[in-house]
């Protein structure tokens, strides 16, 4: 009797722990420091979006784990020779969630649709290049006068107003991804909800709770779901630094994309190699109203720039959670050299002599102050900042006043191109290209806000543009970089980075540029 | 009784049409709109995200369209939530916010009105002075402090509490929100009830029953403690309208998917239909408790009658 239970017993948990075995499913619990606001990839802006829609979709292009480009939707692609025609072959073994397969008329309605003034699209721009895409943004053509052809079910053709070298770069951006024709005809607005959309890419939408999580989960119907090794992916909102951090010391995060920089010393002392800093391609600038005295004088805006000193910036306020920067464009484009001041390698003292000489110059000293308003957006680190600017110009005879005001107003007033002398602005890439930075100082640009205006930099711009010569077009950039620190109508301060905390238990997380890291490459022990 | 709670009901209606139309024009107001951001949007873009969404109409326009639909029961999309409408985002988000005050609410008053009498009973002895520095701690010290400490102590030291998150409902991850968010209304609850309690049992009527004999229990439960509710009571109506409408410190640090949070966000984002939207809903639970308080005071109060 007693054997006959001990049998029973023993084979019963040897059962239930291999079935535990097998049930145990990989699950990494993502942090992010913001909810996704949408899930259409047609309707999304924001870095947390992105990180949510590249995993539940594939791109015809894709980035792998260094953020360089691979086949994603298409299998292969050809180019023609003026650079204007590109055809993808989509692959055959291509399907969406629910098993329809991936055509390429699919991409057709995709295109269309982020252009169609009723999606209202915000980053429509990504896809500009393409032929006709503009005029229909701009509700003068209909969507059909697109440049996209399906040539087959399989093949792609796309037409672009001239060629782009970096076009394949930007199809990597989530407005650039196919949906599926048939899931948006059959649900309308409702296509994005968790139990209706179907997508193509390593993982499915399972859950969506606004403030709370995104749940998705891997896709068997994925073209390479043999090598996605993670199960479940939870990204979850963590918008409380200080609460993320005690989260993953505890166990709950797996990684967080965010951690609060004053903090650093501790957490580095504490978590050792799992806080990770590392260049990201992002500027932190301040801007001249170009056209306004005094400020339209090149001289005192270099005199300025001398004056400030980046390296007490990087590492007193941003605790070394920024980088010095003496360009516009952050170092980390393969095949780009950046145009740098004249004295980014010069020693801090020896740019502050040459600056007390310029201001001596311009007739700018204690005794005969200058006014200057600075204005930024909320935010403690900008306002670190500012304060800390306004003390190092103070000695040279300058009274900076600081003007705050919250996200929506400044960038509401900048872009009305209200007046104001100095203002503090970033920019992040969307796509791994120095145009992305060097065309905010473009005559007439949206985001050129101190209306900055220089045809010789327009004509070098141009030029890049329709440059099929990738080597010719980055030395024409790297030009114009040089003229725009040489005017600085933009004065660089400080290169973002990725500041992000990544337990050792995951693997395949690799430091990039873009801050990048589709899970379908990430694993966890 | 129910013509008073009819009579009531109607005269709310031109008071939510009064909070409706300032709150409307004092938010366009504030410069700037929810399609402005760090990398600003080009114009023709933007011109077709405010055609969406009506926005490029005149305001009395706009105030025209949204008064039609909310007289409909429509409170409109969220501008910078595009995947829901704003009752989307109140049907997920007001259970959890209501769970969690609900549970803070009933957990603050009965702590609080039994701290409160303990307080008078034992009026400056040991036990009094100990809730009145737990009533003084508690409504001094603020909950974006309190809050990372239950985290603290209770979640990384002990390990008897998760740190945050909602994970459904768990009853693990309710404990520390709801004992951030009652800690301060614990404190006033028990303030309250000392002062109404003290002033209550040195009245006539309880000199009274005391010369008749009754026993302790039925002067303090019976007869004091009737009395000495009504100032709990009248503070209980705004506060549960406080409570269960969420807290954006208490979801924020806690990471709950509640409404509170959409208050300030909203504001900040210049969402403007989800900031009706919590106007709408904070004025609603407000009258509503409100009159729920009045109604209470009949009971408890036999000097109270509606007519």
């Amino acid at each position: 009797m007693k054997t006959w239970l001990w049998t029973a017993l023993l084979t019963s948990a040897a059962l239930a722990a291999s079935l535990s075995l097998a049930a145990a499913e990989m699950v990494y619990n993502r942090g992010a420091n913001g909810d996704p606001q949408s899930l259409d990839p047609h309707k999304t802006s924001t870095v947390e979006e992105a990180n949510i829609i590249r995993d539940l979709f594939s791109g015809l292009v894709v980035h792998d784990a260094k953020a360089d480009l691979m086949p994603g939707a298409a299998e292969s692609w050809t180019i023609s020779e003026d650079g204007k025609v590109y055809t993808f072959k989509l692959r055959k073994d291509g399907v969406w969630s629910d098993g329809s397969p991936v055509t390429a008329k699919d991409f057709v309605f995709s295109f269309r649709r982020v252009v169609d003034p009723a999606t209202a699209s915000e980053y429509a721009y990504i896809i500009e290049p393409i032929a006709g895409a503009k005029d229909i943004t701009a509700g003068k053509a209909k969507p059909e006068t697109m440049g996209v052809k399906a040539i087959d079910d399989l093949t792609l053709e796309i037409t672009l107003n001239s060629s782009t070298p970096y076009f394949l770069e930007l199809l990597t951006h989530q407005s650039a991804y196919g949906i599926s024709e048939a899931n948006v005809t059959k649900f309308g607005a409702d296509w994005v909800k968790p139990g209706n959309m179907v997508s193509n890419g390593a993982f499915t939408l399972a859950e969506f709770t606004p403030n709370d999580k995104v749940r998705i989960v891997k896709n068997p119907k994925f073209y390479d779901a043999a090598s996605v090794k993670l199960d479940v992916v939870n990204y979850l909102t963590a918008e409380d630094r200080s609460a993320a951090m005690k989260r993953f010391e505890a166990g709950e995060l797996d990684s967080n994309n965010d951690f609060p920089t004053e903090q650093l010393t501790e957490l580095k002392a504490k978590l050792g190699d799992q806080v990770r800093i590392s260049p990201l391609l992002g500027t932190y600038y301040y801007i001249f109203k170009s056209q306004k005295e005094p400020w339209s004088n090149p001289k005192l805006r270099h005199a300025i720039s001398k004056a400030i000193d980046r390296d007490y910036l990087a590492e007193k306020v941003w605790q070394n959670a920024m980088f010095p920067a003496y360009s516009m464009v952050p170092p980390g484009v393969a095949g780009y050299t950046t145009s740098t001041t004249d004295y980014a390698v010069a020693a801090q003292l020896d740019r502050e002599d040459e600056a007390k000489k310029l201001f001596t110059e311009l007739g700018i000293s204690p005794e005969k102050p200058l006014k200057m308003e600075l204005r930024f957006n909320t935010s403690d680190n900008h306002k670190n900042t500012a304060v800390a600017i306004q003390d190092m110009l103070k000695p040279f005879g300058f009274e900076v006043t600081l003007l705050n005001t919250d996200g929506k107003t400044h960038y509401s007033y900048l872009e009305q191109k209200g007046d104001f002398d100095v203002a503090r602005a970033g920019w992040n890439a969307d796509y791994k290209d120095p145009a992305t930075f060097l065309d905010l100082g473009k005559t007439g640009a949206g985001n050129n806000y101190g209306e900055y205006s220089n045809k010789e930099y327009d004509d070098l711009l141009s030029a890049a543009a329709s440059e099929a010569d990738p080597a010719k077009r980055m030395a024409l950039l790297s030009s114009a970089e040089a003229i725009l620190m040489r005017d600085l109508p933009v004065m660089p301060l400080l290169y973002y980075s990725n500041h992000s905390i990544v337990s050792s238990k995951i693997k395949g997380f690799e430091d990039n540029v873009m801050d990048i890291h589709p899970s379908r490459f990430i694993s966890k022990e | 009784m129910v013509k008073y709670v009819l009579r009531r009901l109607l005269t709310a209606i031109p008071t939510l049409f009064v909070v409706v139309t300032m709150s409307f024009f004092l938010m366009r107001l504030a410069p700037g709109g929810p399609f402005n951001q760090e990398k600003g949007l080009m114009p023709v873009i933007k011109a077709n995200l405010e055609r969406v969404y009506h926005l490029d109409e005149p305001l009395w326009k706009q105030y025209l369209y949204y008064l039609n639909n909310l007289a409909h029961g429509d409170l409109g999309p969220s501008y910078v939530l595009p995947d829901f409408t704003v009752a989307e985002l109140f049907r997920v988000g007001l259970p959890v916010s209501m769970q969690l005050g609900f549970s803070a609410l009933l957990l603050a008053l009965t702590l609080g009105t039994f701290l409160g009498v303990i307080g008078a009973l034992r009026q400056n002895k040991a036990a009094d002075y100990a809730v009145i520095t737990l009533a003084t701690a508690g409504s001094t010290i603020p909950t974006f402090v309190i809050a990372p400490l239950i985290q603290i102590y209770f979640g990384l030291t002990l390990k008897w509490l998760p740190i945050a998150g909602w994970n459904n409902g768990a009853f693990l991850h309710q404990v520390g929100p709801v004992l951030t968010l009652s800690l301060p209304y614990v404190a006033i609850f028990a303030r309250l009830m000392r002062g109404s309690m003290i002033e209550a049992l040195r009245s006539n009527h309880i000199r009274t029953a005391k010369a008749m004999g009754l026993s302790d229990w039925s002067i303090i439960v019976r007869h004091a403690m009737r009395g000495a509710l009504l100032p709990v009571v009248s503070f209980a109506g705004p506060a549960a309208a406080g409570l269960l409408t969420g807290s954006v410190v208490v979801e924020t640090i806690f990471q709950l998917p509640g409404v509170g949070r959409y208050f300030i966000d909203a504001a900040i984002n210049r969402d403007y239909t989800l900031v009706m939207g919590t106007v709408v809903l904070i004025a609603v639970f407000t009258i509503l408790f409100n009159l729920i308080v009045d109604i209470i005071y009949g009971f408890i109060d036999p000097r109270v009658r509606y007519e």
